[in-house]
C-alpha cells in the first residue's frame, strides 16, 4: 500500500514525467534509426549483389565468346552445382527451364530483359538437380508464403535464338533478416526500458525526497517558526539554487517580521506610555480642576501630549512607508553645501542657546541625488541629536558642533560632529533601533525615532548612516551617500 | 469668509464647521467628491477645503477638474498621507496649500486666512509698513521709528515673511515652510529661538510690542 502509494507519488514528479518523456522520444529515434540503417544496409547489399554478378556475367560473357551458346551452357550448368552458387536459368523461347540450379520463380520476371527491377522471389534446386530433397522427405515441396521464399536479383539476357539466360545471386531470406532486426530492436528497446525504469525510480526518488524535505521545513515556517531555512544539499544543483533564494526570501520575511514584532513592541510601550499619561491627566482635571484657569491648563497640556503622540505616529508611519519601500521621490541633484548652510542657519541659535556652537564647513560642489527635504530632514535630525545629546562632559551644555562633508573612496559623507562623551561602540547599532533610547537620553524629551528615521531616509537613499567616534571623543554621525547617486539630472526633474 | 468643506467623515466636518462658525466665518459642507465639485462650481466661496480620499470622487481629480475650467478658488488640501511626493502632486492637482491630518485647528485657521489674503497683499510692494516698523525690500533695511535695526540674512526674511502676513497668525509651521523651505515639523523649539531673537531686535528699547505670541497657534506681528 505504501509502497503503492509511494509509487504514485513518484509518478508525479517532474522528473519521472521528464525520464517517461524521454524513454519515448529515444525509443521512437531508435526505431527510427535501425529502420534507416536496415534500408541503406540493404541497399549497400543490392549494390554489392549488382556487381557480383556484373562480374560473373563478364567472365560467362569470355566464355561464350571462347565457347559459344553450347559451351556458355554447359558453364553455366557446371557452375549451377558449385557450393553457394549464384543464381542461373536458362531458358528455351517458350519460358521453360532448360539449364541452371532455378526450379521456379516469381511469374512475369522473365518477361522483361536487363536488371530486374525488384529481388523476385524463386526457388532453388537443393543439391543439384535433386528436387525432392527437401528436407523433410516427405517428396514435396514445403509450402512457403512467396514473400518468405528467398529472393534475388538478376539479369536476364534473351540471345537471338531465342534462348534466355538469367543470372543473379541470392539475397537471403527476408524472413530471416526481419528477424534479426526484430530481436536486434527488441533487445535495444528493452534495455532502454530497463534502464528508463532504473532512472525514473532513483531520479523520481530523490527528487521526491528532496522535494519532501523542502516541504517538512516549509511546514515547519508556515507554523510560525521563521527562524527555520530550507535544507540545501552543497551540491548548488538546481534544487539548491531554489532553496537559497527562497531563503533569501524567508531571511527577508523574517527581518520585516521582527522589524514588524519590534514596531508592536514599542507601540505598546512608547504610544501607551503617553496615551496613558494623556488619559491621566484628563482623569486628573475631571476630578480636581475647579477653576477656569485649571481646565484651561490641563486641557493645554493634554493637546501638548496629544502633538507628542501624532509626531511620533508620524515620524513610525514615515519610517515603516520608507522601510517598506513604496516612498518614492523625485530624485534632484541636491547640493550637501546648500543643505547644511540651510541647516546650520536654521538650528544655530538653538545650539547658541544651548550653550554650544554650529558652524557648517562644507564646501560647495559635492552633489548628490536624492530628495533635499529628505537629507535635510535627516541633517536636521543629527543636528538636533547633537544639541540635545552630545553636551560637553565638563561644561554640562551644548558643545561645538561641526557639519562637514568629505569625498572619498566612492562615498560621499556628510559629517556632523560633536564634542560630546560620543556613544560606546557597543551602543551603536541600538541606538539606530527604532525606539531605542540609550539611557542618557531617558531623561531628555524625545521619541527614540531621530537616528532610526535618518536610517531609513539614507537606506533609501542608497546610502547609510554611520556612528564613529570623532577626534575630540564626541560622536561623529555621518550620512554616507554612494557616489553614483551622483548622475545626471533626473529627467522628471 | 465664506468656506467650502469637501470632507466625507461627518464628525470632522462638524468640527471643522463649528469652529469656522466660532471664528466668524460661514461654512457649506459636501460629504462626497460630486456634491463637492457641484458646490464648488457655484463660485460662491472664498475657500475649498478639500479632503483627499472622498467617496465617489476623490479630491485631487475633483480639483484638477475645478482648475482646469477655470476656477480660481484658493484650496487647501487635507490629507492623511503626508510624504513629500504626496504634498507635491497635491500641489501639482492645484491645491494652493496642503495640511496633514490630524492637524491643529489654528493651524488649519491660520493657512485658510493666508490663503485668503494671499493674493495682491504685500507681493509687489518695496516698502512693507507695520505701525512704526518699515521693511523695505531692495535696499534691505529695517527701520523703526526712525532707528535702523541690524539684521542677519535669516532675521531679515523671517521678519518680511511676518510683515508680508502682518495682522494674521503664522504658524511655527508655516515659518518653516515659507523661509526654510522645509515641510516636516520641526522637532524642538528651533523656531521659537528664531523669533525670540528676531522680536528682541526689534522690541528691545521701544516700548510698544509688534511680534505678538499666540498660544497653541503661533505668531502675530500687527501695531
Amino acid at each position: 500500500m505504501a509502497i503503492a502509494s509511494g509509487l504514485r507519488a513518484m509518478m508525479k514528479t517532474t522528473a519521472v514525467r521528464l525520464s517517461a518523456l524521454y524513454l519515448v522520444l529515444f525509443g521512437l529515434t531508435a526505431v527510427a534509426l535501425v529502420f534507416y540503417m536496415t534500408s541503406l544496409a540493404a541497399g549497400f547489399f543490392i549494390g554489392e549483389t549488382r556487381r557480383a554478378v556484373q562480374e560473373e556475367i563478364a567472365s560467362l560473357g569470355t566464355v561464350y565468346q571462347r565457347s559459344g551458346m553450347r559451351g556458355l551452357v554447359v558453364s553455366i550448368d557446371r557452375r549451377a552445382r558449385a557450393p553457394g552458387a549464384f543464381v542461373y536459368l536458362v531458358a528455351d523461347p517458350t519460358g521453360r527451364i532448360i539449364a541452371g540450379n532455378v526450379r521456379d520463380l516469381q511469374p512475369g520476371v522473365l518477361d522483361s530483359e536487363g536488371w530486374t527491377r525488384e529481388p523476385f522471389y524463386y526457388t532453388r534446386f537443393r543439391d543439384g538437380r535433386d528436387d525432392s530433397a527437401n528436407g523433410d522427405g516427405d517428396g514435396q515441396p514445403d509450402i512457403i508464403a512467396d514473400k518468405d521464399r528467398p529472393h534475388a536479383m538478376a539479369q536476364i539476357f534473351r540471345f537471338e535464338n531465342g534462348l534466355l539466360i538469367l543470372v543473379g545471386r541470392d539475397l537471403g531470406e527476408p524472413q530471416r533478416f526481419r528477424t534479426v532486426v526484430r530481436r536486434a530492436l527488441a533487445l535495444a528497446l528493452g534495455l532502454m526500458g530497463i534502464g528508463g525504469l532504473l532512472i525514473w525510480f532513483f531520479v523520481g526518488r530523490r527528487a521526491l525526497k528532496r522535494i519532501d524535505a523542502v516541504s517538512q521545513a516549509s511546514s515547519g515556517i508556515i507554523a510560525g517558526d521563521l527562524s527555520r531555512r530550507l535544507p540545501v544539499s552543497g551540491s548548488n544543483d538546481e534544487f539548491d539554487r531554489l532553496s537559497d533564494s527562497l531563503n533569501a526570501l524567508l531571511a527577508r520575511i523574517e527581518h520585516l517580521n521582527t522589524g514588524l514584532r519590534e514596531v508592536s513592541d514599542s507601540i505598546a510601550h512608547d504610544l501607551k506610555t503617553p496615551l496613558t499619561r494623556l488619559r491621566n491627566r484628563a482623569e486628573e482635571a475631571l476630578r480636581k480642576a475647579e477653576s477656569p484657569q485649571a481646565w484651561r491648563s490641563a486641557i493645554e497640556n493634554m493637546v501638548g501630549e496629544a502633538d507628542q503622540l501624532i509626531g511620533i505616529f508620524n515620524a513610525m508611519l514615515q519610517i515603516s512607508r520608507v522601510e517598506a519601500g513604496y516612498t518614492k521621490f523625485e530624485a534632484a541633484p541636491v547640493d550637501l553645501a546648500m543643505v547644511a548652510a540651510d541647516v546650520a542657519d536654521l538650528y544655530e541659535p538653538l545650539a547658541e542657546e544651548a550653550g554650544g556652537s554650529l558652524v557648517s564647513d562644507v564646501r560647495e560642489g559635492l552633489v548628490v541625488s536624492g530628495s533635499r527635504e529628505l537629507i535635510g530632514q535627516a541633517l536636521t535630525n543629527l543636528v538636533d541629536n547633537a544639541i540635545k545629546y552630545g553636551t560637553d562632559p565638563q561644561a554640562g551644555e551644548a558643545s561645538a558642533i561641526t557639519l562637514s562633508a568629505t569625498s572619498k573612496a566612492g562615498t560621499i559623507r556628510l559629517t556632523v560632529t560633536d564634542a560630546g562623551k560620543g556613544i560606546p561602540a557597543e551602543d551603536r547599532k541600538r541606538a539606530v533601533r527604532r525606539f531605542v533610547r540609550l539611557d542618557e537620553s531617558r531623561s531628555q524629551p524625545g521619541s527614540g525615532l531621530g537616528l532610526s528615521l535618518v536610517d531609513a531616509i539614507m537606506r533609501q537613499h542608497g546610502g547609510s548612516l554611520e556612528l564613529e567616534t570623532a577626534p575630540s571623543g564626541g560622536l561623529a554621525a555621518s550620512l554616507v551617500f554612494p557616489v553614483e547617486a551622483v548622475g545626471p539630472k533626473s529627467p522628471s526633474n | 469668509m465664506k468656506v467650502l468643506i469637501i470632507e466625507d467623515d461627518p464628525q470632522a466636518s462638524a468640527y471643522l464647521k463649528k469652529a469656522l462658525d466660532e471664528a466668524g466665518h460661514v461654512a457649506d459642507v459636501a460629504a462626497d467628491g460630486d456634491t463637492g465639485y457641484h458646490m464648488a462650481a457655484n463660485g460662491a466661496h472664498d475657500a475649498w477645503i478639500v479632503d483627499r480620499m472622498l467617496p465617489r470622487r476623490d479630491g485631487l481629480s475633483m480639483l484638477s477638474q475645478l482648475r482646469a475650467e477655470g476656477h480660481r478658488t484658493p484650496a487647501l488640501i487635507l490629507s492623511a498621507l503626508g510624504e513629500v511626493d504626496d504634498r507635491v502632486t497635491g500641489l501639482r492637482a492645484g491645491g494652493d496649500d496642503y495640511l496633514t491630518k490630524p492637524y491643529a485647528f489654528s493651524e488649519l485657521l491660520a493657512r485658510l486666512e493666508v490663503l485668503q489674503r494671499r493674493n495682491g497683499q504685500g507681493e509687489a510692494e518695496t516698502v512693507l509698513h507695520v505701525g512704526d516698523l518699515e521693511l523695505n525690500r531692495l535696499s534691505r533695511q529695517v527701520i523703526r521709528a526712525g532707528q535702523e535695526i541690524t539684521l542677519q540674512p535669516r532675521e531679515f526674511r523671517l521678519l518680511e515673511h511676518l510683515m508680508r502676513h502682518a495682522g494674521q497668525v503664522v504658524t511655527r509651521t508655516m515659518l518653516l515652510e515659507q523661509v526654510w523651505d522645509y515641510h516636516f515639523d520641526p522637532q524642538t523649539n528651533v523656531i521659537d529661538v528664531h523669533v525670540s531673537r528676531l522680536r528682541a531686535k526689534i522690541e528691545k528699547g521701544f516700548d510698544r510690542p509688534l511680534l505678538h505670541t499666540v498660544r497653541g497657534a503661533g505668531y502675530i506681528l500687527k501695531a
